[in-house]
């Protein structure tokens, strides 16, 4: 059994992430939503967000909370829709040198932990296109 | 026209680690010494006003008035992230300028001791996945889609500048850490006072790429009041009590307007960008007449992009600002000539007032060694994440 760490990522053959749309503006959120920040329009319509998608900016994370594991590097990536995503690189050394902005990357999956009852939760990242 | 509003007294204790003082004290100190700075009391105060974040809870003006002067008057505890300063100083100017107070305090107070790294929260891992929050997450997502560290937002804040111009990086963030605190060594109220090379900044321990650990803030303790006044009771002052005191020509707050990339990271530049451009047209001044300004260097990164959303250099040009030196105290537009909250230190709800304090002692010509000569304009700036942007201008007074 698989669980999403988020109900925005969406498993399954092709996994990928949907987002919240508004109907009046096209305003993409991603989680729950009581109403558009931008406009202030009321409906929304699921959309799957694209795949692939160019670096935005980063920082490589040495210092964090006892529990979460560093280094990580923290990214946030423009999708080729025009998505703005947060999340981490992954499968890419946390070397400056080896991360420039505008490089291109795509959604990957892992699993990061596992329940009690051996439920696997699958997380996203986005690694090297 | 809305009032003129003047800082007729102000005060800030040293900011640092206060282990035998509380909150309360350390308002106080900063309250009694705007007060007494103003040749006022609490019996002329009308409104006051207490800022603080992590006692936002604690009427930390009710706890302050029972040791100055339990007077009556109204007070609004306030709290705005690293914005709550301005917004209590905000506060007693709209109330103010509303015609309900001629003459009002307005405090800023903040007791960290050693908190360490804010926000960004550890993970609990449940022991049986399900989703919960607005995102429907199963565990905590710090870390892994991204990072909610303060240095790691700004971090990326700074990194998305030096993708969109060129002659940004890793260097010219150091640089301003260099500045500022080089600039502290001459600020006895500063947390730290010492200097760095630019090797020694940029060799200290990585925190978030590209900011190392003389690039960030502190965390510490602090206070800072101003006694605000406006105009027709100041027509009825002493020359001497005018003389010294400092026009308020603008008091702006603003809050991040909507924009697709905000959703995910805190847009930190649109609302300084708003809050600048209302100031400047408030005031009546440009960029070019500021003799001197702090703004919110919470962390290096922070600093260069504020020079571009102030309007300090050319659009894009932040990088060439500080390679130049321009924000040096002896360049174009001295910077943070307090060494910032990066040196000075950052005791959040303080920050708001203590900006405005070190620009009013400037305008006075009472800023001792770190003094910029003939300073007649400054410019104070604070940002919390969420967020709300604060900027005010100040100018001398001209009288006597």
């Amino acid at each position: 059994m698989q669980i999403p760490l988020v109900d925005y990522l969406v498993l399954g053959d092709e996994p990928h992430l949907q987002a919240n749309e508004c109907a009046d503006c096209g305003a993409r959120y991603f989680g729950r939503r009581n109403a558009c920040a931008h406009c202030g329009g009321r409906e929304f319509r699921t959309v799957r967000v694209s795949d692939t998608g160019t670096l935005r900016t980063f920082s490589i994370v040495y210092r964090a909370a006892p529990t979460i594991p560093t280094p990580y590097v923290s990214a946030i990536v423009l999708t080729d829709d025009g998505t703005s995503v947060r999340s981490n690189l992954i499968n890419i050394e946390p070397d400056p040198s080896k991360i420039s902005l505008g490089m291109k990357v795509k959604l990957d999956t892992y699993v990061v932990g596992t329940d009690d009852d051996g439920q696997e939760a699958v997380a996203f990242g986005y690694a090297p296109a | 026209m809305a009032q003129d509003i003047w800082v007729l007294g102000t005060h800030m204790t040293a900011f640092g680690r206060y282990p035998d003082q509380d909150a309360v004290d350390l308002a106080t100190t900063a309250a009694l010494g705007a007060l007494d700075d103003g040749a006022v009391g609490m019996a002329d105060m009308d409104i006051l006003s207490c800022g603080t974040l992590f006692q936002a809870n604690a009427g930390m003006g009710q706890q302050v008035q029972k040791q100055i002067g339990q007077t009556g008057i109204p007070v609004y505890n306030v709290s705005n992230a690293c914005a709550t300063g301005a917004t209590a100083l905000r506060t007693v100017i709209m109330a103010i300028r509303a015609g309900e107070a001629e003459m009002g305090l307005a405090i800023g107070v903040e007791q960290m001791g050693k908190m360490g790294l804010l926000a960004g929260g550890a993970r609990k891992e449940k022991n049986v996945y399900e989703p919960s929050g607005r995102f429907g997450a199963v565990m905590g997502i710090d870390g892994i889609l991204g990072t909610d560290t303060m240095p790691g937002v700004f971090a990326q804040a700074g990194m998305e500048y030096a993708n969109d111009h060129d002659g940004v990086g890793f260097e010219q963030f150091a640089k301003v850490a260099q500045k500022n605190h080089a600039h502290s060594t001459l600020n006895p109220l500063a947390q730290y006072q010492k200097e760095f090379t630019l090797e020694e900044v940029m060799g200290s321990p990585m925190q978030s790429y590209p900011n190392t650990l003389l690039m960030c803030c502190p965390t510490g303790d602090g206070a800072a009041a101003c006694v605000l006044v406006g105009e027709e009771r100041f027509a009825s002052l002493s020359v001497e009590q005018q003389s010294r005191a400092v026009k308020i020509s603008a008091s702006v707050l603003t809050t991040d307007p909507y924009v697709e990339s905000g959703q995910m990271q805190p847009d930190v530049n649109t609302l300084t960008r708003n809050a600048a451009t209302a100031a400047y047209e408030q005031a009546g001044v440009g960029p070019e007449d500021l003799s001197l300004v702090e703004l919110h260097d919470c962390f290096a990164t922070a600093e260069l992009i504020h020079y571009d959303n102030l309007g300090l250099c050319e659009p894009g040009g932040a990088g060439d600002f500080i390679d130049r030196g321009a924000p040096w105290r002896d360049g174009d537009t001295p910077v943070n000539v307090s060494g910032g909250l990066i040196s000075k230190g950052h005791p959040i709800g303080a920050t708001g007032v203590a900006n405005v304090y070190e620009v009013a002692t400037h305008l006075r010509g009472e800023a001792g060694d770190r003094q910029i000569e003939g300073a007649n304009v400054g410019l104070a700036h604070v940002i919390g994440l969420g967020s709300s942007c604060g900027v005010h201008i100040l100018e001398k007074s001209g009288i006597g």
